[in-house]
């Protein structure tokens, strides 16, 4: 069973293995777990010659924890030489030129990148079933969704098919899928981790961060990809902490705000009692339960779905067939090249939210639609702001349910777009969250999302890592594998 | 938003569609309008909160919009950057004709 980082360091260290083996077994798993279309890419000669490099430079006595460390890539982040498909038609063929920041930067580290992992198409969707390759299947019950967009990193952690994988998260795509797969994935602050190579959904919200069995690993990964970044304009000059080395702090005396909003109606009972439960844990290490309210919140989903495709709209007017991607095969003129290439191209979701926020945009409907809802994400920003004088974590479910089964929702777009009512907040304000196994409901995993205070990672780890010392949800493992 | 804005009909659909470029058959654009119209219902949901004064908020606050230096640095070479595209030739990008 693939361990975890910290237990791969030590054993890479110790002479106990290679990254050659690891990245073998890796490739092993992968082929046998092919059904679950966790992967779009899997480039076994490249991930192979990178592990030989990694032996050698250990024995030559270089590399930190991460050396010779076997990952994924979610398929949004560009990697120079080999394909970048976005879960997508428009960019199927797409080799990048060049590597993302958080590519280049796990590279340095050392690690290992054996494939590139399934997502919903441009990142839009709460289910993996948009994507163009079709759905990722969820480890533990494969008619499940896996969550998205970022369920091929999730189901791929999940099956222990590789330690870690990296994610996105502009409305939940890095948590709601850690929930739906138990794991851990944690969404950094706005800013805290360089855009620049990921492609882009809605920019003011986008972030990448890492998916993991534990919130070690996940601190060692954010070590390696935060850091100020010159080419994205938003990117933070701050200095990034040694995640991992402030890990172990006591949690006597920390406020935990349990959101009231959050335990309400509407999310399923088995998820509320494994939440409930994991908050008596935490009262057992020495916390304390503080009642907090975001009243705003409620209306997060409608902001978003306002917000979210307008910045998408714009985004995604650059596939038009002439720099890159596809190009429709037959056409009369320009015009007709255009709407023909992006007809062909994008998928209906996709589709679906450029027309939403073209419609925001436009004239006429533009204050009582964008600016409305940038009215509003203000709100449920100093929602937060006010919570946080009381508290300093925020607690609550990452999903209102377990994983449901393929084909549920995808239908009904609103009844998707709901799953992320508690997710989507944190994006809207720019706050870092996570979201680790906390038990499980009907069999299926159960995450409990902690939200935290701007640039607050390093308190968010130690929280979730010592509740993973007091507990061993993140230690199971799907049956069948 | 004024009432009534959130039904979309497939004309609607249309001109959105063409705005954003994307051609739609008929089976779709009433499909579109369907679908448009209920998630304009959900987010007309946002009229329930008063914001008069609010100051709006384009992204957080705490990330700032840094400038650059106008300086060149061509990171990437044209061959490689015209290597992904569909059509090319003699170092440029080829698209129908747009000028008689």
């Amino acid at each position: 069973m693939t361990p975890t980082i910290t237990k791969i360091a030590e054993d890479l260290a110790a002479g106990r293995c290679s990254s050659r083996e690891l990245v073998d077994d890796a490739l092993a798993r992968i082929a046998a777990q092919a059904p679950l279309n966790a992967f779009v890419t899997v480039d076994p000669e490249a991930a192979r010659r990178d592990a030989d490099a990694a032996d050698r430079a250990r024995r030559a006595g270089a590399g930190g924890v991460l050396a010779g460390v076997p990952i994924a890539h979610k398929d949004i982040f560009c990697t120079a030489g080999v394909k970048t498909t976005c879960g997508s038609r428009m960019l199927a063929d797409f080799v990048p030129p060049y590597d993302a920041t958080v590519v280049g930067k796990m590279k340095a580290a050392g690690c290992v990148m054996v494939g590139k992992t399934n997502m919903d198409e441009f990142a839009m969707g709460s289910s993996n079933e948009t994507s163009y390759f079709g759905p990722v299947r969820n480890p533990w019950d494969r008619d499940r969704v896996p969550g998205g967009s970022s369920g091929g990193s999730a189901a791929a952690v999940a099956a222990r098919l590789v330690p870690a994988a990296t994610g996105t998260d502009t409305g939940g795509s890095i948590r709601q899928p850690a929930a739906l797969c138990g794991i851990t994935g944690l969404k950094p602050s706005y800013g805290r981790v360089s855009r620049y190579g990921l492609i882009a959904f809605a920019s003011s919200l986008d972030q990448a961060g890492p998916m993991a069995q534990t919130a070690e690993d996940c601190a060692h990964l954010l070590s390696a990809m935060a850091g100020f970044d010159e080419r994205d304009a938003t990117s933070l000059d701050v200095p990034v902490p040694d995640y991992a080395a402030g890990l172990g702090k006591d949690l006597k005396g920390l406020r935990i705000g349990v959101v009231k909003e959050h335990f309400a109606e509407g999310v399923e009972p088995g998820v509320l009692d494994a939440l409930r439960e994991a908050l008596r844990e935490y009262e057992r290490l020495g916390a304390r339960l503080v009642d907090v309210s975001l009243p705003n919140s409620a209306h997060a989903v409608p902001c978003y779905y306002v917000l979210a495709p307008a910045e998408a709209s714009s985004n995604l007017a650059r596939y038009d067939g002439v720099r890159y991607g596809f190009r429709a095969p037959d056409y009369q003129d320009l015009e007709d090249m255009y709407k023909k290439t992006r007809s062909q191209g994008f998928g209906p979701e996709v589709k679906r939210r450029i027309m939403i926020g073209t419609y925001a945009l436009s004239a006429g409907y533009y204050d009582a639609y964008y600016v409305k809802a940038l009215k509003l994400r203000r709100l449920i920003a100093d929602d937060f702001a006010r919570a946080f004088t009381q508290c300093d974590v925020l607690a609550g479910p990452a999903s209102p349910s377990t994983a449901f089964a393929l084909g549920a929702k995808n239908t009904d777009p609103v009844s998707m777009y709901l799953n992320d009512i508690f997710t989507i907040p944190v994006n809207l304000a720019g706050l870092p969250a996570l979201s680790l196994p906390a038990g499980f409901a009907g069999g299926l995993p159960v995450g409990l999302q902690l939200i935290g205070r701007y640039l607050d990672e390093a308190r968010l780890l130690n929280v979730a890592h010592r509740f993973q010392q007091a507990t061993d949800w993140h230690a199971r493992v799907p049956a069948g594998l | 938003m004024p009432h009534g804005l959130t039904s979309l009909n497939a004309e609607d659909i249309e001109k959105v569609a063409h705005l954003a470029r994307l051609g739609l058959s008929g089976p779709e654009r009433d499909a579109y309008a369907q679908d448009l119209s209920r998630i304009l219902d959900l987010v007309s949901q946002m009229n329930a909160v008063p914001t008069d004064g609010v100051e709006p908020m384009t992204h957080p606050d705490e990330a700032g919009l840094r400038l650059r230096d106008d300086a060149v640095g061509n990171e990437i070479d044209r061959d490689r950057l015209l290597a992904v595209a569909p059509k090319t030739r003699d170092g440029l990008y080829l698209v129908p004709k747009v000028i008689e």
